[in-house]
């Protein structure tokens, strides 16, 4: 039962891994945080609806058409909203960005008879699993954790292995000596928003079984930022390995604590890592020579 | 063009700089001690709301936008000050004395909170607010035995010494007191050596270090100070709502106090005003131009939330000083006139600052 407990509490984990990774990935090139990831998801959600459930596309055609979609919107947004605030102060980007996921989710719900109401995905995969050791689980939660592995993997090798991530990388280290050194940082700046739209597209697929697709499923967003600072905001393992440790602790609190406590166990437990080690667990730890 | 003449030193400290001011303020002020003659019932209301929130604002304004601080759980200081006045004037407490103390208590929590914030900065401050205003949101539904939890609280209506506030321009006169003092506070604490130990802190916390102000303690003082206010601005709220419940102190409450400072002007005074007055009237703007709408758009239930969010962002990428920046703007003009240029106001381009390393 325990192991069924800590299993589901993974998956809902990996969920929060994979929207927090979107947030760590703009903070870490870009230094500045998105509080509409979430939102950005919920708009890959309503695009994979259009595609699967209105167009009856498959999920192997619609699945690339969606990140595409979520990329260019990535794209866009970086380029008609955040870049002409670039370099103002960190409030007025989080502002920016809080004023996009309202306009978002008010756009969305504007949408007549869709926006409203909550909707199921058709996906080809759905029902329970048998494992060894008596646990049952939905395939749902088992595709979730395969697809997070494999997409850290492929993140992993695009930072590691190919130019562009390269890039991003030094970009990220230090953007002006990017700059000086002839990388165009404002374009690598608007391909990271891409690719955090596109993680965000993933997410959005993976967590429409679970949820449901509706105009508010943006707000586990919120749950995902203390995965990011739990594990340290710089560090894309971090947000993974943060986003399952909430995850668990959510899934424990949920089953062996008094109700309620479920709800805020993951603020509980940030507050408490920004209290004891303010860098997270992977968080890099530097300072200022004055 | 005005130019300032001064003839004595008590120029420089007096708040209202010249005659034109002297006017306009004092004009102002017999208008909002005048409204209940010129003001219906609900219009007065809405004035009491807008106060009200004024005061909120002006707490996380101190916050926000002096000190640099800020604040995504501002809502939970508005409902500690609004439960403890709720509870108090069941008790029998006079509001002389409830209302000071609804304050006190957000202090302190302010001061709790400030306490682990001393050590984070930027976004991880933001995130540990929030996380803040998500438990004392739990905390207030599932501390059933003396909040009500979900079910809400009735407040009764705020008395001290036998004179009961039973009617709303009673009422609206104990508001407008209310912020007429904060306002006053505000002003004098901000030409203060604390006041300006908050805008150096804003400015750069490793100039204002070397310059011996005590970091820790000023933004455990920032953060108490501005509780204070946020709870005494929750105190009034509790008795104009009349009915509190949890879900009204959530993360939308607090991100609507943050869109009334940046929408007002962060760093201003006058911006907490104007930004309640933003916060107030929007509603009551979209209900009535609703019905000239498409009914698929006028009808739509989040008609409201994309307006906020186009206006939003809207401000902060053409006017990131807010509704009394823009003031400013038109201020200037009709002085300068007809020799206002373009540029005066321009921002000055930089490339993004690492904070990692601030």
């Amino acid at each position: 039962m325990e192991l069924q407990v800590l299993v589901s509490g993974i998956a809902q984990g990996c969920i929060y891994g994979l929207i927090a990774l979107g947030f760590v990935l703009i903070y870490k090139a870009t230094e500045t945080v998105s509080f509409a990831q979430g939102d950005i998801m919920m708009v890959g959600g309503f695009v994979a609806l259009l595609l699967i459930n209105q167009l009856g596309l498959s999920l192997w055609l619609a699945l690339p058409l969606v990140l595409l979609a979520l990329a260019a919107f990535g794209l866009g947004l970086e380029r008609l909203m955040i870049r002409p605030v670039l370099g103002q102060p960190a409030f007025a980007i989080v502002m920016l960005t809080l004023g996009l996921g309202y306009l978002a989710r008010g756009v969305i719900t504007m949408l007549p008879v869709v926006g409203t109401e909550t909707h199921r995905l058709e996906l080809p995969y759905s029902g329970p699993v048998h494992l060894p050791g008596g646990i049952v689980l939905a395939v749902e939660q088992l595709v979730v954790i395969g697809v997070t592995l494999l997409l850290c993997l492929g993140l992993f090798a695009l930072f590691r292995f190919t130019r562009v991530g390269i890039a991003m990388q030094a970009a990220s280290q230090n953007q002006l000596a990017a700059y000086y050194m002839g990388i165009p940082v404002k374009r690598l700046n608007g391909y990271v928003w891409a690719l955090a739209a596109g993680v965000a597209a993933v997410a959005a697929v993976l967590l429409a079984p679970i949820t449901f697709v509706h105009a508010n499923m943006g707000l586990i967003g919120l749950k995902a930022f203390p995965a990011a600072v739990v594990g340290g905001f710089g560090s894309l393992p971090g947000a993974i390995v943060g986003g399952i440790i909430i995850g668990v602790v959510e899934a424990l609190a949920g089953f062996y604590l008094p109700e309620g406590v479920k709800d805020v166990s993951a603020y509980v437990l940030v507050l408490l890592v920004l209290m004891l080690m303010p860098h997270g667990l992977f968080g890099e730890r530097l300072a200022k020579k004055v | 063009m005005r130019t300032l003449f001064k003839t004595s030193y008590d120029q420089d400290l007096d708040l209202l700089k010249h005659g034109g001011q002297r006017f306009w303020y004092g004009l102002l002020l017999l208008a909002l001690l005048a409204a209940p003659w010129w003001l219906e019932d609900y219009g007065l209301t809405q004035l009491s709301f807008v106060l009200i929130y004024g005061i909120v604002g002006l707490g996380l304004m101190l916050l926000a936008g002096f000190t640099g601080l800020f604040s995504m759980g501002h809502a939970a200081f508005l409902g500690v000050g609004a439960y403890t006045q709720a509870l108090l004037t069941q008790a029998g407490w006079p509001f002389l004395v409830s209302i000071p103390a609804a304050g006190l208590l957000a202090a302190l929590v302010g001061v709790v909170v400030g306490l682990p914030a001393l050590r984070v900065k930027g976004i991880y401050l933001a995130i540990a607010t929030l996380a803040f205003g998500f438990i004392v949101e739990e905390g207030l539904a599932r501390w059933d035995s003396l909040t009500g939890g979900n079910a809400g609280l009735l407040v009764p209506q705020a008395q001290a010494f036998g004179f009961v506030i039973d009617s709303g321009s009673k009422f609206y006169f104990l508001c407008l007191a209310v912020a007429v003092l904060s306002t006053l506070l505000l002003l004098n604490l901000l030409r203060s050596p604390t006041g300006r130990a908050f805008v150096a802190v804003r400015d750069s916390e490793i100039s204002a270090q070397c310059m011996g102000i005590h970091l820790a303690r000023t933004k455990t003082l920032a953060f108490a100070l501005s509780a204070f206010l946020t709870g005494v601005g929750g105190a009034l709220y509790a008795h104009q709502i009349r009915f509190l419940s949890p879900d009204q102190f959530g993360i939308l409450q607090s991100i609507d106090l943050l869109l009334l400072v940046t929408i007002g002007g962060l760093g201003s005074v006058h911006g907490a005003f104007l930004g309640a007055i933003f916060l107030i009237a929007m509603p009551q703007g979209i209900s009535m131009v609703k019905d000239y709408l498409p009914t698929h758009i006028g009808q739509a239930p989040g008609l409201q939330s994309a307006v906020y969010g186009l206006v939003l962002v809207g401000f902060v990428l053409f006017e990131p000083y807010g509704l009394y920046g823009r003031w400013l703007k038109v201020r200037t003009w009709l002085q300068l006139f007809p020799f206002y240029r373009r540029g005066l106001f321009a921002r000055q381009k930089s490339y993004q600052k690492s904070e990692r390393l601030r």
